[in-house]
């Protein structure tokens, strides 16, 4: 028989963990949606080497994007893995 | 296309080699058309041949893709890979405003442009993250089904499909009218009837199929307008650079741009006013709405409901994550292309347009000006005489085009390009049938989403919950041909808000869907009472703001204490309210955009684009207070957040599927 208060208790390990993946990422989208841009004057004054861009402009117009792509990437792994952890994830 | 089998398991083993074939023939029509061209056949007929073989196309699939059963209608049958569903959400999200304007906004704005590109790409991070996979474990068919169960039943439902009514409607509108002006501009018909053409080819892409038509269709669409969008640019930075990545070359042009910027300044070529230096921020907006306008994008795409409801296709929930990232990926292709475009253009407007003598100017710009869509001198730039002769009534004039005497349409700078690089014909009619594409795929996507919660939600979940699959499914098909004909009759009047109001869409999917649907999956306690309250109350507060400031702007300031929205470059109000107070028409409803105050009151010095901004905090905030007043929800419902947590198991909601 499958032990309810034990299944409580993982549901909410895995939640707690799903929590702060969430959270981690959040901040992450936070930093680059937002706070890297509000210091795109100063961030413009460096030019990027051989590319020629300046760094504000840079990262609005690729390198935010950039980081969006790459994160979304890792979250579907780091989620996928913790669902299996907990033994949560879907079959194969 | 001999190989595809309607959809069957056959096709959905060999998508890759379907699709290679598919952009295989797509490149060799293309050269065979580059042939054509070379032999003298006429760029009417060239642009003819383009339209309607990929219209064709679109067709042909749409009809392979028909069916008659409900899961596959409304959720492609829980089938479509990670990797092609992103391919199909990157076509319904990149719409005609993407590929035709977004370059030209980059262009006009420079930096400040940039709140589009960013908004309308890390939207997706947070439908990953806090939204799409758990309404794709939960099983729903629309986003209402998910409010209708979360928070006890048809009211939530109904104000579900209201919030998703109003931000999908005037959305299609605008996709509709887009298709009808790249078909106008390039087939030469009259805009109502290329309306009407468009809309036809809307619906044999949905019709029969529904969702499944319109996800395969969608990844064909997405093939050719990302051909489409890169091809002119890449061999643009070959040509002048030398190297085949536009997004890496631009930088170049950037500095070239940044030095040109001085010396036109020196040279008297642009005022200080005309000049907006392309790198330097917060000259079109304050950094308040530069910000507000990326929140209110990215929260806006994760409210969506026809982008959320392309994740319940996803044969898995980790299948659904997977398709997130992809679909960004796919959309990144574009959106980190179009400041190259702008760039590009700019530096070609800026070294051979400004500063050249009037009778010197280059010939591509004339095609446009016919059109009215470059002036300079304050008249449209049809020919050499006209200009010089519009520029001699300017007193002091020193003959030469400067920045001030020069206005460009948005829509001309992603059009423009093959013939600033001087390539064949082909290109063009290879860009007007991306932008087709890209306009058609989003139509179909909205048009879907409206007339299934019209059918499902309303039809099928509210009136009569005992009709029979046979009649649910050609009610569905008689509410999407309705919705396609009302949205193309309201395109026809072309409505004068129609691109204003797809930044609304988002504010308002933002207000109304995000708080209730984030809060049903994160907090268990969130109660239906409390949902409910925060939807109205968050909905209501941004369209409140938005129909105040845009058609009552005079009782705004007279009842709810609206000022002036600020001048981000001057700091002075634009417009002073006192005077405009005492003018007549101050008061005047539904005024049009000529109106002293339309769009330009409000609190905070808030656009009203950011609307989503005041409403969304007070959606939050209501459902917070409200659900903690009110009793805890029952513990069933509770294991039901507990299931959609985990993507292991079955869906919450089965559908009746026969």
């Amino acid at each position: 028989m499958v032990d309810s208060t034990s299944m409580k208790e993982k549901e909410e390990a895995h939640w707690a963990k799903t929590s702060r993946l969430m959270f981690t990422h959040l901040a992450v989208w936070f930093f680059f949606g937002f706070i890297i841009h509000m210091f795109v004057v100063p961030l413009n004054k460096i030019t990027i080497p051989i590319l020629g861009f300046p760094l504000g402009f840079y990262m609005a117009a690729q390198g935010s994007l950039i980081v969006f792509v790459v994160m979304l990437f890792m979250f579907a792994k780091q989620q996928d893995k913790i669902d299996r952890e907990f033994g949560f994830a879907e079959e194969d | 296309m001999a190989t595809k089998s309607a959809g069957g398991s056959d096709f959905l083993n060999n998508l890759g080699r379907v699709y290679g074939i598919y952009t295989g023939g797509f490149l060799a029509f293309v050269v065979l058309l580059a042939v054509l061209e070379q032999v003298g056949v006429p760029n009417k007929v060239l642009g003819y041949l383009f339209v309607f073989f990929t219209l064709a196309v679109y067709a042909i699939i749409g009809v392979l893709s028909r069916t008659a059963q409900v899961s596959e209608y409304y959720v492609a049958g829980r089938s479509v890979p990670a990797l092609y569903n992103g391919m199909a959400t990157g076509a319904d999200w990149m719409s005609a405003a993407s590929f035709v304007g977004m370059a030209g906004t980059l262009f006009l704005l420079g930096y400040d442009g940039l709140a589009w590109v960013l908004g309308w790409t890390g939207g997706f991070v947070l439908v990953s993250i806090l939204i799409g996979p758990y309404l794709r474990k939960f099983g729903a068919y629309t986003v209402p089904d998910f409010l209708a169960f979360r928070y006890g039943g048809n009211f939530a439902r109904g104000l579900g499909v209201l919030v998703l009514v109003a931000c999908s409607f005037t959305y299609v509108t605008a996709q509709i009218y887009g298709t009808g002006l790249i078909a106008s501009r390039f087939l030469g018909m009259p805009f109502e009837l290329a309306v009407f053409a468009g809309l036809v080819g809307i619906l044999v892409c949905s019709m029969l199929g529904g969702m499944r038509a319109v996800t395969w269709t969608q990844v064909a669409q997405y093939i050719v307008l990302i051909i489409a969008y890169l091809t002119p640019i890449v061999i643009l930075s070959t040509k002048k650079y030398g190297f085949p990545i536009p997004e890496l070359t631009y930088g170049q042009a950037i500095a070239d741009i940044t030095a040109r910027e001085q010396q036109m300044l020196a040279a008297g070529l642009a005022s200080v006013a005309a000049l907006k230096p392309h790198i330097q921020p917060f000259l079109s907006y304050s950094p308040l709405n530069f910000f507000a306008i990326i929140l209110c994008m990215m929260v806006g795409t994760a409210s969506l409901p026809h982008i959320l409801m392309r994740y319940f296709t996803t044969p898995s929930v980790r299948e659904a994550r997977q398709s997130v990232a992809w679909s960004l990926l796919f959309i990144f292709l574009l959106y980190f292309s179009a400041p190259a475009y702008a760039a590009f253009s700019k530096l070609e407007v800026y070294t051979n347009i400004i500063g050249r003598d009037l009778t010197a100017i280059r010939p591509w710009l004339f095609n446009w000006g016919e059109l009215g869509l470059i002036q300079i001198c304050g008249k449209n730039a049809a020919n050499i005489d006209a200009i010089v002769a519009a520029c001699k009534a300017i007193a002091g004039h020193p003959g030469v085009v400067r920045l001030q005497d020069f206005v460009i349409n948005t829509d001309v700078i992603v059009l423009s390009t093959p013939e600033i690089a001087g390539l064949p014909y082909v290109i063009s009619g290879l860009v007007a049938a991306g932008g087709l594409a890209a306009a058609l795929s989003t139509a179909d996507g909205l048009l879907l989403a409206i007339a299934n919660a019209l059918s499902h939600d309303v039809y099928y979940k509210m009136i009569d919950p005992g009709a029979p699959t046979a009649r649910r499914l050609v009610i569905a098909r008689v509410l999407l041909l309705m919705v396609a004909v009302v949205a193309a009759a309201t395109a026809a009047t072309k409505p004068g808000d129609i691109l204003a109001m797809v930044g609304w869409a988002f504010s308002l999917a933002m207000a109304g869907n995000f708080p209730a649907l984030v809060m049903g999956v994160w907090w268990k306690r969130t109660t239906a009472t409390g949902a409910v309250c925060g939807i109205i109350a968050g909905f209501g507060l941004c369209l409140f703001y938005l129909v105040t400031t845009r058609y009552f702007p005079g009782a705004g300031v007279k009842y709810f204490g609206m000022t002036s929205l600020i001048n981000p470059l001057t700091g002075a109000p634009l417009v002073d309210i006192a005077k405009a107070m005492a003018l007549p028409n101050a008061m005047e409803s539904f005024p049009t955009l000529a109106h002293p105050m339309a769009n330009k009151v409000g609190w905070f010095d808030l656009n009203n684009i950011a609307c989503g901004l005041l409403g969304t905090p007070l959606g939050f905030a209501v459902i917070y207070v409200v659900s903690l007043l009110g009793k805890e929800p029952s513990k069933e419902m509770q294991a039901y957040v507990d299931d959609i947590r985990k993507p292991r198991g079955r869906t919450v909601l089965e559908e009746k599927t026969t």
